[in-house]
């Protein structure tokens, strides 16, 4: 085996982790804190690209997009939350599977009457917009490098924000024991509208700051849908740091799936979902699971 | 104490299915095969409702085994002639219980949220399976070219090429499905997967082995989606991998909650309110304009079901709650 | 947290409904059945919705601009056309299918786009005998051991657009190539079409890579494709996907190696692609700047009317509806005189925007395919690359 070839696939497998964690870090939020499962979460990515070809139309850059459209992902995350999940928050986890598998055809269909059919690209900022030299014969983007950057960074703010201000505490609190968490005087239901629009708006901007690096087309959303459960589950529900490692762990699966395995037609494919199962099999909470 | 219909609720099912053995004598080939479809899905709700509703796990990847058995029959059928019932639909089912036993042994360690995603990621693995590699035609499906024929000695009982015959024949499993899950839910082992569902510590601590009994009932369900499987390779002859997808398993549960779950007849109201509602949006006759939207009024529909009626649509049928003094709730 | 038993009963008045909706959904998919009207019913199931939407307006649009061309009518009758979306959902596709032929019957179907559906609705209309034209899907299967008497396709089959790029780059010397593609039936057909004018002309394929479909992560194949350092790189990829796979391409350097393909890699998509797509050279039936008059008149008409440029799609579908044309021409808009149509059709020869249109015995079309490369964001046409190339039809009882 190459070792240099071996090395290059895995900066690729980690830089594809990383973009991996971005995308599922808002569902990781509302996953892990609120025990909603929301089958949307494609839909928010989605509509998060979606809104990056639009605005950066507009305002003439993605800075511009990301500026403009966190808060309207905010404001989105609110209504949704206040129209629709607020009702299912003493009910059955599996109402919410309902509801937002509802939201995922609306929301598609929408796509299509606002934005068409047609694949699209994001032009990226003219200063990301070129290639760094790594071997003689490939160079990698360096929006590319860009994003993995911004997803390190992410990353960071996360974990301080979860462990190091008091929103951060309620919400673990609010994670462990929702019930416990009110009788303390917090408004859980405010402490969940806020973490909902979070996620919401993690999740547009994963979307927002992909989009230049990916193409925008109809089913976007789905794409991204489960592979971000896989991740979040692997890390296990509630950690940060395990969605982390999971993205990571996901990244590299699949990339060496793609590597080495596509002799074995099915294999590569099944990659990522055999590292999950052997995961779960080992620790049945993920790998950062509260037992 | 445990759901199972009282003499109220057999009446009303029996008007039901009544009303279904009508179908082939009113209805022409589109509604035929649009009823038997309904069966079909009924069953597989059914069967998920077995996990969901009686045993407490969300199997999200309940599609694998419907998918399964289906290309199983395409993988058994001959290509110039039918296969026969007798050692086909064994055959199949065989091939799902095998299967379900070795999912079902790696997930029931598992529970809750995480159960919901192995079975998943595992379903997902056969998807991939049927998808990449050149085993029955791989991403484009293949042709059950001959639909199986019931065949004892030399004579031809039963054959599931006639569209009302096939019709008959999935009412009735859907029927001897209905009544096999509600003997196994009267009974001790029902009592013990329904005592799981509401509180697994206690059953273990009653001395119950529950994963073992986790998984006699994933491989029940399994085999029921199966059955459900092969008949739908029978309707049209044609399997493709999108039948074993997430997509599938997720529609699974969208009827079963949609119906209600843990009722049984709830999911067979669910799979043909969903079915049924997806022909009634779909058409421009009902919706006119909006015939070309029509997933967002199924979006719609879904969610207004989910808002407005907390209990899915047999909650409609139930009755309103009984007033009684106040007292403490259970533990 | 309690959780409750479910503890349902049911009242007689609860019990009326449930037996009142269980009759109802039992009837809700009959319908009045409509007589044969005077209108020929042009079934269409192609996907209004999802990834392949573009691609189903794309071939709709171009149906309406032939009949309306022709004053709205065939062989004297007026035309209907029904449209159901295919949602490129293949286990669903045989039930849409029996929709259009049994309840809304029609007179021709056409339709649809994705392969998968294709398998579904040619198992049905093999049955009901239902004329149908394949506007789109590629599958080599449909006219090959699927082919019937009543199953046409105005499109391609996979095994097609790819083959003569073989004898392009080996005519340059380029002996050593990679195929990249999609790892499911359309790529999989594509890269053996490929493979078969490539390697018994002395050819060699230095590796296979399948990407997982519908993955649009392309770096790991890109890296490998770097490390072999082949003479070219053959790919078959589409729609977003394709957008992707051009743009990483360009971002990942790759001096010294050519990057070729099936025409759908820059096909509808150059404008997304942007810069990343110039001076990408592939092999298709269609161009947009072919320079005969049936495309200039074809393209300025669909621009006018649909205020979009037309592409290769769309060409499929205008030729299906001409092709529906002679058909019912030749009967005088009798559509019970199935043999006859079949015969006409099978006989049919026209200008076709993409050149000389005729079919084979297996009834897919022979046609040219050519060598086209993208300037400024149009794929122009830099030779023909195959002229009257017909597909090999292995395993159709009908050659």
């Amino acid at each position: 085996m190459d070792v240099t070839l071996f090395l290059l696939q895995t900066l690729n497998g980690i830089q594809h982790g990383l973009l991996l964690f971005l995308v599922a870090s808002g569902l990781t939020i509302i996953f892990g804190i609120m025990g909603v499962i929301n089958l949307a979460h494609g839909s928010f990515y989605m509509i998060g690209a979606y809104l990056a070809l639009s605005l950066t139309q507009w305002t003439g850059s993605l800075f511009g997009a990301v500026l403009l459209g966190i808060p309207i992902a905010i404001l989105l995350g609110l209504a949704i939350e206040r129209l629709f999940i607020v009702h299912l928050y003493d009910r059955d986890h599996l109402q919410q599977v309902l509801l937002t598998f509802g939201l995922i055809l609306i929301f598609n269909e929408l796509q299509s009457i606002v934005w068409g059919d047609d694949p699209h690209s994001v032009p990226k900022p003219a200063m990301l917009a070129g290639s760094v030299p790594v071997t003689e014969t490939l160079s990698y983007s360096t929006y590319r490098l860009f994003l993995s950057v911004v997803c390190l960074v992410v990353a960071g703010c996360l974990y301080l924000v979860i462990h190091r201000t008091r929103l951060g505490m309620r919400m673990r609190a609010g994670a462990y024991n929702a019930e416990m968490v009110r009788s303390l005087g917090i408004d859980t239901r405010r402490l969940f509208a806020v973490v909902f629009a979070i996620g919401v708006s993690l999740t547009a901007l994963a979307g927002i700051i992909a989009a230049p690096d990916r193409s925008l087309y109809p089913g976007i959303g789905e794409q991204v849908l489960i592979i971000s459960f896989v991740v979040v589950v692997i890390g296990g529900i509630g950690s940060v740091k395990g969605a982390f490692v999971g993205a990571i762990l996901i990244g590299l699966a699949d990339v060496y799936g793609q590597a080495y395995l596509h002799d074995f037609r099915g294999f590569a494919s099944a990659a990522v979902y055999a590292l999950m199962a052997a995961v779960l099999l080992w620790r049945p909470t993920g790998l950062f699971g509260r037992r | 104490m445990v759901t199972i219909p009282n003499r109220r609720v057999a009446v009303a099912l029996a008007l039901v299915f009544a009303a279904l053995a009508v179908v082939p004598l009113v209805g022409e080939t589109y509604a035929l095969k649009v009823a038997t479809r309904m069966i079909v899905f009924a069953i597989f709700a059914m069967s998920l409702d077995l996990l969901l509703g009686y045993t407490g796990l969300v199997s999200f990847g309940h599609a694998a085994f419907f998918g399964l058995s289906a290309y199983s029959l395409q993988l058994v059928s001959p290509e110039s002639e039918a296969a026969n019932l007798i050692t086909a639909l064994p055959q199949c089912l065989g091939v799902t219980a095998a299967a379900a036993a070795l999912i079902g042994m790696l997930v029931v360690r598992t529970a809750g949220i995480y159960f919901i995603m192995s079975t998943l990621a595992l379903a997902q693995m056969f998807f991939f399976f049927f998808h990449d590699s050149p085993i029955a035609g791989g991403s484009d499906g293949a042709y059950i070219w001959y639909k199986p024929v019931l065949t004892i000695g030399a004579t031809a009982l039963l054959d599931l090429d006639g569209r009302e015959t096939l019709y008959y024949f999935a009412l009735a499993c859907l029927v001897l499905c209905y009544g096999f899950l509600v003997v196994v839910l009267r009974s001790p082992f029902g009592e013990v997967i329904q005592g799981i569902r509401v509180n697994e510590h206690r059953m273990r601590a009653l001395g119950y082995d529950t994963r073992r009994f986790k998984l006699v009932s994933f491989v029940l369900s399994a085999l029921m989606a199966g059955l459900a499987g092969f008949l739908f390779a029978c309707i049209d002859g044609f399997v493709a991998p999108q039948l074993l997808g997430w997509r599938e398993s997720g529609i699974g549960l969208v009827m079963v909650i949609l119906g209600g779950m843990g009722t049984l007849y709830g999911s067979i109201i669910g799979a043909f309110a969903f079915i049924g509602m997806e022909e009634i949006v779909r058409d421009r006759q009902f919706t006119g304009v909006m015939a070309e939207h029509w997933q967002i009024l199924m979006g719609v529909f879904v969610i207004v079901v989910v808002l407005f009626l907390k209990n899915g649509l047999a909650g409609l049928f139930a009755e309103p709650p009984i007033r009684r003094p106040a007292t403490k709730e259970e533990p | 947290m309690a959780v409750p038993y479910h503890r349902t009963t049911i009242t007689r008045r609860q019990t009326l409904r449930l037996a009142a909706a269980g009759a109802l959904g039992s009837v809700l998919p009959t319908r009045i059945a409509f007589g044969q009207t005077a209108k020929v019913r042009i079934g269409i199931l192609l996907p209004y919705s999802g990834t392949y939407a573009r691609l189903g307006n794309a071939i709709t649009n171009a149906m309406e601009l032939k009949f309306a061309e022709l004053g709205g009518k065939l062989g004297g009758r007026d035309i209907e056309l029904i449209k159901v979306d295919s949602e490129a959902a293949p286990p669903k596709a045989t039930e849409l299918t029996t929709k259009l032929i049994n309840q809304e019957k029609v007179d021709i179907l056409v339709g649809p786009v994705h392969s998968g559906v294709a398998m579904a609705m040619a198992k049905i209309a093999r049955e009901e005998g239902t004329l149908t034209i394949v506007p789109n899907a590629g599958a080599d299967q449909i006219t090959g051991p699927l082919c019937a008497p009543n199953l046409f396709r105005t499109s391609f089959t996979n095994w097609q657009p790819g083959h003569p790029m073989g004898k392009v780059l080996l005519d340059e010397g380029k002996k050593n190539v990679v195929t990249c593609f999609w790892n499911y039936g359309a790529g999989q057909q594509s890269a053996e079409g490929f493979k078969d004018g490539f390697v018994p002309h002395g050819g060699t394929i230095v590796k296979e890579i399948g990407v997982p479909f519908p993955q649009v992560e392309f770096q790991a194949a890109l890296t490998e494709i770097a490390a072999l350092k082949p003479d070219a790189v053959y790919t078959f990829f589409a729609g977003g996907g394709a957008v992707k796979f051009v743009k990483d391409w360009h971002a990942a350097g790759l001096s010294g190696i050519e990057l070729v393909g099936a025409g759908f890699l820059t096909e509808g998509v150059t404008e997304a692609q942007g810069e990343a797509a110039e001076g990408l050279r592939t092999t298709l039936h269609y161009a947009d700047a072919l320079d005969n008059p049936a495309n200039l008149k074809f393209r300025e008409a669909y621009l006018a009317k649909f205020g979009k440029e037309a592409d290769v799609y769309a060409v499929q579908g205008y030729d299906a509806a001409e092709l529906i044309h002679v058909g019912l021409e030749a009967v005088q808009g009798d559509t019970s005189a199935k043999a006859d149509i079949i015969k006409a059709m099978e006989g049919a020869e026209f200008d076709s925007p993409r050149g000389p249109f005729k079919l084979s015995k297996a009834h897919n079309p022979v046609q040219n395919i050519y060598l086209r490369r993208v300037e400024k964001g149009v794929n122009t046409v830099i030779a023909t690359a195959y002229e009257g190339l017909s597909d090999p039809a292995k395993g159709c009882k009908l050659l």
